[in-house]
Order: C-alpha cells, then structure tokens, then sequence
C-alpha cells in the first residue's frame, strides 16, 4: 500500500471536519420537516459527547459507547419534545435553554473526564477497497462513523420520498390540520422526529469526543450545532444538500488553514471568515431558485399543535 | 392520566400567575438539585436571587445586565412576531460596538459634547448595516435571513478580532488586543453615583413603552402581529411582506447597535474582542420568555439578568461550580416556559374524551 | 506581625459588613479568620489548559495552608462587562487577595483596586500595576528556545508546525523565541504558523495540525489549550510538545517534553506573603530558574545528544548564559534588529509584533 498523496490527505481532514456537521444537521433536517424546530442541537451534541466519552472510559466498549452517545442526544430531545410537544412551550426558546442545560449538564458529568485519554474509534478498513490506490484510503479506510453518516444520507433521502411514513412525516410538517384531519397522530409523529433528531446530534458529538478530537473537554462543541442548523437552511431541506453544505463548509475551513499554512499574507481572521462568506453566497445562488426553496421547506415548522377535535 | 384541555378564552389569571407557578417548580427542583449535590438548600436559593441584588450596587448592575437583553428582546421580539427570523442581533451589536467605539478612538481627547451623539449615531448605523444584509437578500432573493444573519454573526466577530489585534489596537498598549481606554468624553455618565448604572437602561425602559405603543396602538403594530399568521391582513394594512421585513430588520439592528455601543462606552469603556457574552442569544431566549410582549420581555429581561448574577454569586459564596448554574438557569427556563401552558389549556385528571 | 494583621482582617470584616448592611455571608461554610483568596478565570476549570493550570494553584493553596486559607473561583468570567463586577464583588465578600488570570481583566482589576485599597490583587499577564495590584507572567518563551532547540535538532523535513492562537505579544514571542532557538541548531529550519482565532476547539487544532502535517510538518508545537494537535501527532507518527500541562498521556509516544506552567510556586508564596504582612505590589516575570516554567522530563524518543542539548539550553537561560533573544537577530525582511552581543530587553518583548527571520506567514497590522 503506497503512502496517500497530499490531495487525499487533505480530503481525509475535510471528511473528519464535516462528518459531526452531517450528523447533526440530517437529524435536524428530519425534525424540522416534522414542523418542529428545536435550537439546541448544540446542548444535544455536548451531552452525547459527554456521554460517549464517559461510557468508554469506564466500560472500554466503543459500540457500546456510540449508543449511549445517541441515548444521550434522545434524553435531552425527549425532553425538548416534552416541553414544546406536550407542553406547548415556545420552540424557539426551548431549543435555546437546551443549549444552556446541555453545557451545564454536559460540564458537570465530564469534571472528571478532564485529562483522560482514549485512543479513538478504530479504523475500519473494508477489505480488497481499501487497497486500492487513492480511492482505498479516500473512501474505504475510515472509521464506523463516517460510512454511517454516508449511508445516513441516501436513507433518509429515500425515507422521506418513497417511504409512506416519510410522507406522513412531510405531511405533518407541512400541515398538522390536514395531516391531523386525515387521521394521522401529529403529536406521536414529531416526538419521533424530534428523537431521531436527538440520536443524530448525539452522534455528532461522540464523533467529536471519540474520533475527531478523543478527548473531553467542556464546551468542545465550540459552535458546530450553530453551524448544523444553519446548514439545515442551507440545504433547503434535502438530505443530499447537507452532505454538500457540510463539506463544503468543512472543506472550505481547511482550505483557510492550508491557506496559511503555505504563507497566504492575509491576517487570519479574515481566512476565518471565509467559510461564513461562502455559505451565505452560495445560499443566495441556491435561493435564485424559489420552486426548490417551496417545495421543501415544512410550512409549519415552529408552530404549536394540539388535536381540538 | 393527566391531559390537557384547551380552556375556551386564555387565562388572564394564569398569565400572571403562570410565571409565579413556574418559580415554585423551580424552587422545588433546585431543592433536589442541591440536595442531591450536597449544597445547602437554603444558601444556594439565597445566593442565586437575593445576595445579587442586596445592595444598591447590586440593583444597578442588574440594570447593566438587563439593559441590553431588554433593548435587543423587545426589537427582536417585534421581528419575531411578523415572523422575521433575525437570530443575529449578536453580530448586530457588536457592529454597533465597533462603529461606535471608531468614533471614539478617532475623536481621542477631544472634549466635546458632540462625541457621545455621534458615537450613538454610528453605532445605530453599524447594526443597521449589519442586519439589511439579511434583509436585502431575503427581499430581494429570498435568501433565508436564520442562516445569513447567523453567519454574519461570526463574521462580525471575526472583524472585531482583527480590528483590536490590528488598525484599533492602543499604541501605548504593548500590542495587546485591545483599545485605548475611550476619553472622558466618549463615556456614557452613571446614572446612579458610585455605580455603573447607564443611560441604557432608561433606554431599556423607552423602547419597551415605544413598543408597546406601537404594537398596541398603530397600524403597523397590527401589521407586525398578523403578519406572522395572516400575511393578506398586513397587506391589507398596506404593509407588505418586504417593508415588514426591512422594518424588523433595521430596527433590531438599530437597537442591537445602539445597545453595543452602550456596552463599549459604558461598562467596559474600550473596545476589546469580547464585548458581548452573547447578549443577541440570550435575547431570543429573554423574547419568547416574555411572551413576545414588551411590558413580559421587560421583565423577562430582569429574571435572565438575575440568573446569571446569580450563578456568579453562588461560585463566590458556595464554590459551586458554574455548570451547575448553567443546568440550574436551564431548569428555570424549562418551568417559565413550560408554564405558559397554563394559560391557554387547563390539566385535567383521568381519560381524555372525545368531544 | 501575624496576630496584627489577622486582627486587621477580621476588622475590616466587620466593616465591610457593616457597610452593606445586607451582605449575607453563609456562616457555616466560613470560619473568620481564614484569608480568603479569590480566583477569576477567563475559561471553564475543564479545558485542560491555561485555566485547568491556574486552577490546579488554587488547589496547591488549598494543600499548603489547609484551614489557614479558604479559595473561591468564578470561571468562565468574560472579559467584558461582567468581569469587573465579579472581581468587585470577590472584593466585596470578604476577599483578601484575589488573582484575576486573563491579559482582558487588567482594566477591571485596576479599577476595583481603586476602589478597595486593602484588598490584594494580582493580575496575570498585564503591564498595569498600583499599591495594591500585581503583576505576574511566566517567561514560557524560555521554555520554547528549549523545545525549539530539540525540534531544530530533530526534525528530518526542516519543516515545524506552529499552532497558535490569537496574534498578541505573548504568543508571537513563543514563535519568535522558538525559530531563534531552532536556527541556532539548524539554518535550515522553517516555521509554519497557523492562527486558528481561538484559545481551544480541539476539533479544529486537530484540523491544523493534520494541514500542517500535511505540508510537510514533521514536528508540531502549539499555543493553544487541548491536547488535540499532539494527538494527531501520534495518530499521524510525527512529534510534538505539550502545552501548558504535561500531556504524555494523550501522546505516550509523540510528546518530546512538554512546556508546563507551573502557578503553585508563586501562588504559595504571594499567599504566605500577606499571612505574613509581607505583601508588597511587585512585577514577576518569572521564568525557567524560578519553576514557573517548568519540564516534565523528556520523551523515550528523544535521543541523548537531543535532551544533552536541551538541557544545555535549560541550564544557560538558568545560570544566564543563554538567552533566547540574544543579537543578532534578524525579522522577517531581514533587516537586522538587534546586533550581536545585545538582547532584547523586557519592554521590547513585551510588546513584540514582529517575526523574526525563518518564520513564514503574516501578522495583522
């Protein structure tokens, strides 16, 4: 097996910087089409890194500890779903104080995860593929994770457009009354979104805490549950644009840095900008096209349900 | 079990009521939350809501706290009603900050009472600069303004850092990522003596009653609040989807700006590259907290400022650590929230029926 | 001497009590007469870098003077508005001697000083001092010429990675302090810098150090907090150095030796000085001889003549016969700085805003 070349290197780093972005933002995506937006991803992605991060350090099992990462995003969507779901509490503002708590929560479990060291998820190198030169090491030489946020992305496309519950799914995002008025349960519904949307930021985050950088540390987030939601609007709501918005972000971010890195001679706070000023121009390009734009986008997303009738 | 049904009016009653029940529920849990942490129940409560605010010191930095939350709150508050998604007054206000804080730096020792006015001027413009970027491209082609205005956020950050470590640095400073100290002149005077009490929080209360006003009294404020659910009836009110838009937008910025600039000139009096620990996130919170209601942001705007003096209370006189605040603060904001549904449902004991 | 000045302490208790009528202060957590030392942090006591180690000091006082002394930490204070009325209100409450750890809290500290002339204060990293306010830093670029002396040596691409943080003086005097250091061992040596605008996100120091690596960087050194970028180091079969604590156990194999700050020294004897009435506003930049800058001894890969050369270095800036910013020196154009024979003193590096010669990249004007 020759060494990879530079240009697969750098690829490999985009892969690893955009896959917490995938996870996080398909779940998101998949709770928004149900007509709920919950803002705390961030809290989310903290509790599940957390989460994972202390189940390995006291069990030692990596697959055990990706589920309990999940289970982690799940209990804080659960409680999200709770609030705004049974209890008709503000979206915008719970999403928000979930944040709040998740950093809270997240912190007080992790006091003494401070200074622990974990090797990181092991590399998963698919036989005969993984040889191969260049597409070997691009595609087939990762860990579990990212083939799943691979895998995650054509199956959620096809969830949402070909399965009966991905239309009810879309249905009720789109309209509770109707979708309620035809007799499907909306309440049951998005607390089911709303959890699979947990799962995933869960995963993100014990993407974080156990392959991207396998440590705790507080707050170690620093901002990607933003930048997944944004992404979800960037997307206009379809599963293949996320897996594009994510990479281009991540790819975009590396490229600032290899920017530098060969002496590019602009201060680096304004290399920092360019992931920002990029997304925002190519959501403009993208929203040149309205009929895309309506078509996806759940018409009731934030708004409060509950059956009268 | 227990079910909700919807009451057939909302509950005046609970509208006042539910805030009161929410704090009892909080108290209640933050029992067994100390508890279960082995801190004394009793000073932990006392520490979070009544040594903060003990003293008269203590009252006025609840007042330089709240100031900005309230300002920001009440201007998103009105964009979020029209169905305005701006999420970022954070970038608004530290552009005002920066636009202001550049007058100040570049009218050093100049003792005139032209400064300060000119300060609030530019740093008005900065956030209005800042946030018709979102409103432009939503106008014009629709872009979303969640993603533009929270992107822009991070830009705006990003500009202030290079600002402090570049062009705005002190010369004096041994290139420290920081301004020089503003002048007299350019400081905001204490409203109070001996505290650091602003002009801001009269502010604060101006553009609360202006808001109220507006929204209860005229035919834009009727605009504003159908416009969210029945967009035709703002049009009908001659107020279409664009204007209302660029309303929203501005005036947040306007007000978000404004509230950076008071921050630089008042309480930190330089600029430096964290001016704000996320005053235009935490608004959002303080919005929906209140309702969407000026007079209910208000003080929602005093509880939120009152939690976070009071986590740094309970680190001094507890040692408790500040994630125990955050999942504390996170508590009462699931109650306050959660008991809004008080309001429009009643809780029922047994089975729900089907009517 | 002693006696007096608890006696002070409890008096000015009272009237501070007194004088807030409302204070409430828990009485069974405190006894009187202990001296009360307040610490205000600029990040979470769990970020395992520059506040993790302030942190650890405060417990080393807690260890020495066991009930003598009671500590108190805020953490997380931004260096904005709030940081002046946390610090006032640790001088409010009792506080007999507060630290206040973060370059942004030099305004505010002054300030509260001011207004509280029998309160202590010491400020970290800050040129701004008065009767009652301190100032201490530790001389880490000493540590650098150490670490820039093994990499110059070590290094088989005579390419070095460079993390940093934030483009202020501290952080470009590492830099410069390390090339010096490196350039003496090889000519040939270059410097990648990469800013990455923030003090910690591990996921995007990894992200620096894998470019870095990438371009040819076979040995990587940080200005930031976690232990990221010297994880990937290892992943990635490359070396590096610990920043701030010794974080072997994050990269048994790929950390070299580690730059460690080390506050417990200077914590325990600023306290023991106002125990004792002793305490006197002082300037301390206090460097490798005085521990504050300290090693954790070197890695298994590390070869003999490397450590031997290091500890050379070491040994020369203790006794003074090394030191990291002796003439000549040349920046970035190569105009000559300072001639042979010559060092930069203190004030010019306290503020310096320059690279030297070997260092690729720019800094913010």
């Amino acid at each position: 097996m020759s060494d990879p070349s530079t240009s697969v290197l750098i690829a490999l780093t985009v892969i690893t910087a955009a896959t917490p972005l995938v996870f996080a933002a398909i779940g998101e995506l998949i709770t928004e089409r149900s007509g709920v937006l919950n803002l705390g991803v961030e809290g989310m992605m903290l509790v599940g890194a957390v989460s994972s991060f202390l189940c390995v350090h006291v069990y030692g099992s990596a697959p055990l500890a990706l589920l309990v990462g999940m289970a982690g995003g799940m209990v804080m969507a659960l409680l999200f779903g709770f609030l705004t779901l049974s209890l008709q509490a503000s979206q915008v503002a719970t999403g928000l104080a979930l944040t709040i708590f998740g950093t809270g929560l997240s912190a007080l479990v992790g006091q003494s995860l401070i200074g622990v060291a974990y090797g990181g998820l092991p590399k998963l190198h698919i036989p005969v593929l993984s040889e191969l030169p260049t597409v070997g090491p691009l595609l087939f030489q990762h860990d579990v994770l990212v083939y799943a946020s691979w895998l995650l992305i054509p199956a959620v496309s096809i969830f949402l457009k070909r399965s009966r519950a991905g239309l009810v799914l879309r249905a009720v995002g789109d309209s509770h009354d109707s979708a309620h008025a035809l007799g499907y349960r909306v309440i049951r519904v998005r607390y089911f979104a709303t959890l699979f949307g947990g799962a995933c930021s869960g995963l993100a985050g014990a993407y974080l805490s156990m392959a991207y950088a396998p440590m705790w540390v507080e707050n170690m987030t620093a901002g990607r549950g933003w930048i997944a939601l944004a992404l979800v609007v960037f997307a206009v709501w379809q599963p293949g644009w996320v897996l594009f918005g994510a990479y281009l972000f991540g790819g975009i971010t590396i490229l600032q840095l290899h920017g530098q890195g060969i002496g590019i001679n602009v201060p680096s706070q304004l290399m920092s900008m360019l992931p920002y000023v990029t997304t925002i121009i190519v959501l403009v390009l993208i929203s040149l096209n309205q009929g895309r734009v309506r078509r996806n986008a759940p018409a009731a997303i934030g708004q409060a349900f509950h059956p009268t009738t | 079990m227990i079910h909700l049904q919807r009451r057939a009016n909302p509950s005046k009653l609970m509208g006042y009521l539910a805030p009161f029940i929410a704090l009892l529920l909080t108290l209640a849990a933050g029992f067994f939350l100390f508890l279960m942490l082995g801190v004394p129940v009793g000073e932990a409560f006392r520490a979070y809501f009544i040594d903060p605010i003990s003293d008269s010191y203590g009252l006025a930095e609840l007042g330089v706290k709240a100031a900005p939350l309230i300002m920001i709150a009440v201007a998103l508050s009105l964009g979020f009603r029209a169905g305005v998604w701006n999420i970022g007054a954070e970038g608004q206000f530290i552009l005002g900050g920066i636009c202001g804080g550049a007058v100040a730096l570049y009218f050093y020792e100049v003792e005139a009472a032209y400064v300060l006015p000119l300060m609030c001027l530019a740093g008005i413009a900065g956030g209005m600069l800042w946030a018709a970027i979102p409103a432009l491209l939503r106008t014009t082609v629709n872009a979303n303004e969640i993603l533009t205005s929270l992107m822009l956020t991070y830009v705006a950050a990003l500009l202030l850092s290079f600002l402090v470590h570049g062009p705005l640095r002190d010369p004096d400073g041994f290139n420290f990522p920081e301004s020089r100290l503003f002048h007299d002149a350019a400081l905001l005077p204490s409203v109070v003596q001996g505290t650091r009490l602003h002009i801001g929080a009269l502010v604060a209360i101006f553009i609360t009653v202006m808001a109220w006003v507006l929204l209860s009294r005229t035919l834009l404020g009727f605009a504003l609040r159908v416009n969210g659910t029945a967009p035709r009836a703002a049009k009908h009110a001659g107020f279409g989807q664009a204007g209302l838009v660029w309303f929203s937008l501005l005036f947040t910025g306007a007000v978000a700006g404004l509230a950076g600039l008071f921050e630089v000139a008042g309480p930190i009096g330089q600029l430096n590259s964290t001016i704000s620990p996320g005053y235009g996130f935490t608004a959002i919170i303080v919005a929906f907290l209140g309702r969407l209601h000026p007079v209910g942001v208000f003080f929602a705007g005093l509880v939120m400022a009152l939690s976070y003096l009071g986590g740094e209370s309970a680190q001094i006189t507890l040692n408790m650590p500040l994630a125990v605040t955050g999942v504390f603060q996170g508590m009462l904001l699931f109650f306050l929230l959660a008991a809004d549904v008080l309001i429009n449902y009643r809780i029922v004991l047994g089975r729900e029926r089907v009517a | 001497m002693f006696e007096t000045s608890l006696l002070s302490n409890a008096r000015r208790k009272l009237l501070i009590a007194a004088a807030s009528a409302a204070l409430v202060l828990p009485a069974a957590v405190q006894s009187q007469d202990a001296l009360k030392v307040g610490f205000v942090y600029v990040g979470p006591v769990g970020d395992h870098g520059w506040t993790y180690r302030h942190d650890i000091g405060r417990q080393a006082i807690e260890e020495k003077f066991g009930d003598a002394v009671e500590t108190t930490f805020v953490e997380s204070v931004p260096e904005g508005a709030d940081a002046e009325r946390v610090i006032r209100k640790l001088a409010s409450s009792g506080h007999d001697l507060i630290f206040t750890t973060s370059f942004g809290y030099m305004n505010p500290t002054v300030k509260v000083a001011k207004q509280f002339p029998d309160v202590k204060f010491e400020h970290a990293t800050g040129y701004k001092r008065g009767d009652n306010v301190s100032t201490y830093s530790g001389r880490f670029y000493e540590g650098r010429a150490v670490i820039g002396t093994m990499a110059g040596m070590m290094t088989k691409t005579n390419t070095i990675g460079y993390i940093a943080s934030f483009p202020i003086p501290e952080v470009v005097r590492g830099i410069n302090a390390f090339s010096l250091a490196m350039r003496k061992v090889n000519p040939d040596a270059e410097i990648k810098v990469i800013w990455v605008n923030t003090w910690y996100d591990p996921g995007k120091e990894a992200d620096a150090a894998k470019t870095l690596i990438d371009q040819g960087a076979d040995i990587i050194t940080q200005h930031t907090d976690s232990p990221a970028a010297l994880q990937v180091a290892e992943e990635r079969g490359v070396m590096g150095f610990g920043q701030a604590s010794d974080m072997s156990a994050f990269a048994p194999k790929a950390q070299l030796t580690a730059i460690v700050d080390d506050w417990d020294p200077y914590y325990i004897e600023r306290v023991q000085a106002v125990l004792d009435g002793t305490w006197e506003s002082t300037d301390t930049w206090a460097g490798i001889d005085s521990g504050m800058v300290a090693f954790p001894g070197y890695g298994s890969d590390v070869p003999d003549d490397v450590k031997a050369a290091a500890e050379v270095v070491r040994e020369g800036i203790i006794d003074g016969s090394f030191h990291p910013f002796a003439g000549p020196i040349k920046n970035q154009a190569g105009e000559m700085i300072i001639a042979e024979g010559e060092v930069l003193d203190d004030g010019v590096l306290l503020g310096m805003d320059y690279y030297v010669e070997g260092v690729q990249g720019a800094l913010p004007k």
